[in-house]
């Protein structure tokens, strides 16, 4: 009974969604204000009509109800409760309502938040954000409907997928889709924009928040992902260009590229029509990932849930929106004029560049993801594309981006001095370069990656403090010290985000160029030399988890003869998926990340074993943590919170909001 | 749907049967046995392994992968190097037998081109459009406020 009520809920949602799309569209045509008020409280009707189907989803999960094809397929009675709520969204069906439910949640929050925007505008981005909902419920409950049950129950089910099983992709979904989905605010803004015909400061300040938390959850997202492989995959990779990898990428490379767009024409009115297309593009490769992850045509690591029918119904959904989107754009982009007027050197031109270097970063990204298909249909050839070729198209635009942006982000809006602001950051720059100097000196006969990486990283973090630093004024330091703690959230925002890059850069260098690694076989009571430590094995026994089997090691590791950790590394198996999964131990420090695998026994007695230095490993996710904070900082910024100010002063003085 | 039923019987047979195949199969890649006592040929070997396609897996490479011909692949790579065979010739020999596919590093033949030079070929039209847009944005003068907007900001500073 209860299954039915969620099943309801889903296809009431649905009706609510199409009402949603339709009277407000066809209000704010007709400047009917009645129909235009529809908008809101449909939104928030469909927000908790999907929040239904998702609480029973989520119950039948927790108490195992295997009349419910997905529970069976996806749950076990052994598997722990954490494990049984994230497996909800561990599988097609489930991770669809939990996008859905996001989307909705987002259409209820430009509702409850709008307040401050136009009538129409707020109408017709409320129905856009509608529209989208619809098809993702009609997609849903056609072709996936997670309340499908089964004539007869199964006594036990199939289990998650091992992998899945773990804190961190328990929350790497959730995130991503927060993300993912919340570009579609974004989008809907743009068409609503594109609707309108008009586009303003106003129009900017409204769509950068939006845009500003779906790229902060994006690399929350992203970086779960990118920790969960370090630790689980048992070699310690961290990113593998993977389709799917990429699919979320290529949208996070666009929303960076739309948040510092939207900047322009939030403060100079410029860019109108590219930060539109940005918008449009960015959600547009969010539904090319869902595309990628769900149709399975791009082989990937991901595929858990793939079927081709499902993926044509996808691309029917990302060609009605992004077709219909850019056919919107091109009869309306040109009403868009820009008015601010800007030199060759100013804030604006940096900016423009930055959006050039993401842009083709993201489209090189998108036709390495999809050469291997488009290669078989023009040629008949059947290519590979992996990390060489990443490594070697992508990372130029990175290291570009991360030169200009000190400079770049000191420069003055409309005509921007660059002999002074080279002047100011040459000492940085000297800096940077005796860093990577002093790194090349300590390495001996590496590649020079390393190196660089430290320079370009320290280059990015001292050229966003210097950045902070000149912007307080002058003085004593002890004055300038207190002006830069008063500087705008969203000052320390851009500072912080920006520093995370080049913490990250940094990182992702370091890890690659210096990383040690062995791997060898080990006697119980053997010690092997790592690096500058020894481990020893110190025993192997078995071990009985919850719904596992493992097999657990006890590592010591000293340094000098003083002991710096005991380690615990396991290899498990999940019977019911027949699979094994290694969960390595890790010892992580400021510097250095200890890591330690056990495989099997070997023919001629000892364990086979695997040991990694892994450099400045935290330092990745450090600087992506970085990042988001930096987005968080700058959403928190007053600037943002001009709703309330906004309306306050309409009362008084009766200004219309437009 | 009997698929579906594990008995509590059945269900501890398949647990047995499971435990032996999983500790007979290599549940890693890269093992002791098949690494080459010369470290300079073996970090060659792993070199040349990061760019081999696990043909069987989904988007792993060999170095990487758990499979059995991934194995194999990295052992007949550690022959070759061995046998004195260069980086090149070692690809070469795999993409006789296993096709191009393996290859994660494609090659700059035929229409991969239009791969390798998307990227420079974008930037550059990049690079042209932004030049063009600094320049349109740098002369003429800045527009005037609308009537409307006039009105509203007379308005506002009227207070």
């Amino acid at each position: 009974m209860i299954v039915e009520i969620g099943h309801f809920a889903l296809v009431l949602a649905l009706m609510v969604a199409l009402v949603q799309t339709v009277l407000p569209l066809w209000g704010a045509h007709r400047r009917d204000s009645g129909l235009m008020a529809m908008a809101g409280p449909a939104a928030i009707a469909q927000f908790l009509l999907v929040a239904v189907a998702f609480a029973v989803l989520t119950h039948a999960f927790v108490v195992s109800d295997f009349s419910l094809a997905v529970v069976t397929a996806n749950s076990h009675t052994l598997k722990p409760m954490l494990y049984k709520v994230s497996g909800v969204w561990g599988n097609h069906e489930g991770s669809l309502l939990l996008w859905v439910l996001i989307l909705a949640l987002f259409g209820a929050s430009a509702a409850l938040f709008g307040s401050n925007l136009p009538a129409s505008l707020k109408a017709r981005v409320i129905a856009v954000q509608g529209s989208i909902g619809a098809a993702f419920l009609g997609f849903l409950l056609f072709t996936s409907n997670p309340f499908a049950r089964l004539q007869v129950p199964p006594m036990d089910g199939q289990d998650l997928n091992p992998l899945l099983q773990d804190p961190g992709l328990a929350f790497h979904p959730p995130f991503l889709y927060l993300g993912y989905v919340g570009l579609s605010m974004a989008f809907s803004f743009a068409v609503a924009a594109l609707i309108e015909g008009r586009v303003d400061a106003a129009w900017a300040r409204w769509v950068r928040p939006w845009t500003l938390a779906a790229w902060v959850f994006l690399t929350i997202g992203i970086a779960m992902g990118s920790w969960w492989a370090y630790y689980e995959l048992g070699w310690g990779g961290f990113w593998f260009w993977d389709p799917v990898e990429n699919a979320s990428f290529m949208p996070w490379l666009l929303a960076a590229a739309l948040l510092h767009s939207a900047i322009v024409v939030e403060k100079r009115e410029s860019l109108k029509a590219w930060t539109i297309l940005l918008a449009i593009m960015a959600f547009g490769f969010s539904l090319i990932g869902t595309f990628i992850v769900r149709s399975g045509v791009i082989t990937s690591v991901h595929s858990f849930a793939s079927d081709p029918e499902r993926g044509m119904f996808i691309l029917g959904i990302l060609a009605f929106f992004t077709g219909g989107a850019l056919i919107l754009f091109a009869i309306r982009a040109t009403s868009m004029e820009a008015k601010g007027l800007f030199g060759m050197v100013s804030r604006e031109s940096a900016l423009i560049a930055n959006n050039i270097l993401l842009a083709v970063a993201a489209l090189v990204v998108f036709i390495g993801t999809i050469w291997p298909l488009a290669a078989e249909i023009l040629t008949g050839r059947t290519v590979s594309v992996g990390e060489p070729f990443f490594n070697a198209a992508f990372t130029p635009f990175f290291i570009l981006l991360a030169l200009i942006l000190p400079v770049g982000a000191m420069l003055a809006w409309k005509r921007g001095d660059l002999g002074r602001a080279i002047k100011g950051l040459v000492p940085v720059a000297l800096l940077a370069i005796a860093l990577g100097g002093l790194a090349f000196a300590m390495q001996t006969g590496r590649s020079p990656v390393g190196p660089i990486g430290a320079a370009l990283g320290a280059w990015v973090v001292m050229g966003a403090g210097w950045d902070l630093w000149s912007r307080s004024g002058r003085g004593s330091v002890a004055d300038r010290l207190g002006r830069m703690r008063r500087l705008p959230r969203a000052d320390w925002g851009k500072a912080t985000a920006h520093a995370g890059l080049g913490v990250t850069i940094f990182a992702v260098a370091a890890m690659n160029a210096w990383v040690v690694e062995d791997i060898l076989v080990a006697e119980v009571g053997e010690t092997f030399a790592l690096g500058a430590y020894d481990v020893t094995l110190v025993e192997v026994h078995q071990e009985q988890g919850p719904n596992y089997m493992a097999t657990m090691a006890e590592m010591r590791v000293t340094r000098d003869g003083a002991e710096v950790a005991v380690m615990f590394p396991e290899k498990r198996i999940y019977p019911v998926q027949a699979m094994p999964t290694t969960e390595a131990a890790l010892h992580q420090g400021f510097t250095r990340d200890l890591y330690l695998v056990i495989g099997d026994p070997q023919k001629g007695g000892g364990w086979a074993v695997r040991g990694y230095i892994k450099p400045f490993a935290n330092w990745i996710w450090a600087g992506s943590l970085m990042m988001a904070l930096g987005g968080f900082l700058s959403l928190s910024d007053r600037r943002y919170r001009v709703a309330a100010g906004a309306r306050k002063a309409a009362a008084i003085k009766g200004v219309p909001a437009e | 749907m009997s698929g579906f039923f594990r008995g509590d019987a059945r269900n501890r047979a398949s647990y047995g049967l499971v435990l032996a195949l999983a500790f007979a199969t290599p549940v890693w890649s890269v093992l002791p046995d098949e690494m080459l006592p010369d470290p300079a040929l073996e970090a060659r070997a792993r070199e040349i392994s990061r760019e081999v396609r696990c043909p069987v897996c989904q988007g792993e490479t060999i170095d990487d992968s758990n499979a059995r011909i991934s194995r194999d692949l990295r052992i007949i790579i550690r022959e070759r190097v061995v046998a004195g065979d260069s980086d090149d010739e070692v690809l070469d020999f795999l993409v006789e037998r296993y096709g191009e596919f393996v290859l994660f590093n494609p090659r700059k033949t035929g229409a991969n081109w239009i791969l390798w030079l998307a990227g420079p070929l974008m930037l550059l039209a990049g690079l042209g459009l932004g030049y063009a847009t600094i320049r349109s944005r740098r002369s003429g003068p800045e527009e005037a406020l609308s009537g409307d907007e006039q009105d509203q900001l007379d308005k506002i500073l009227k207070g």
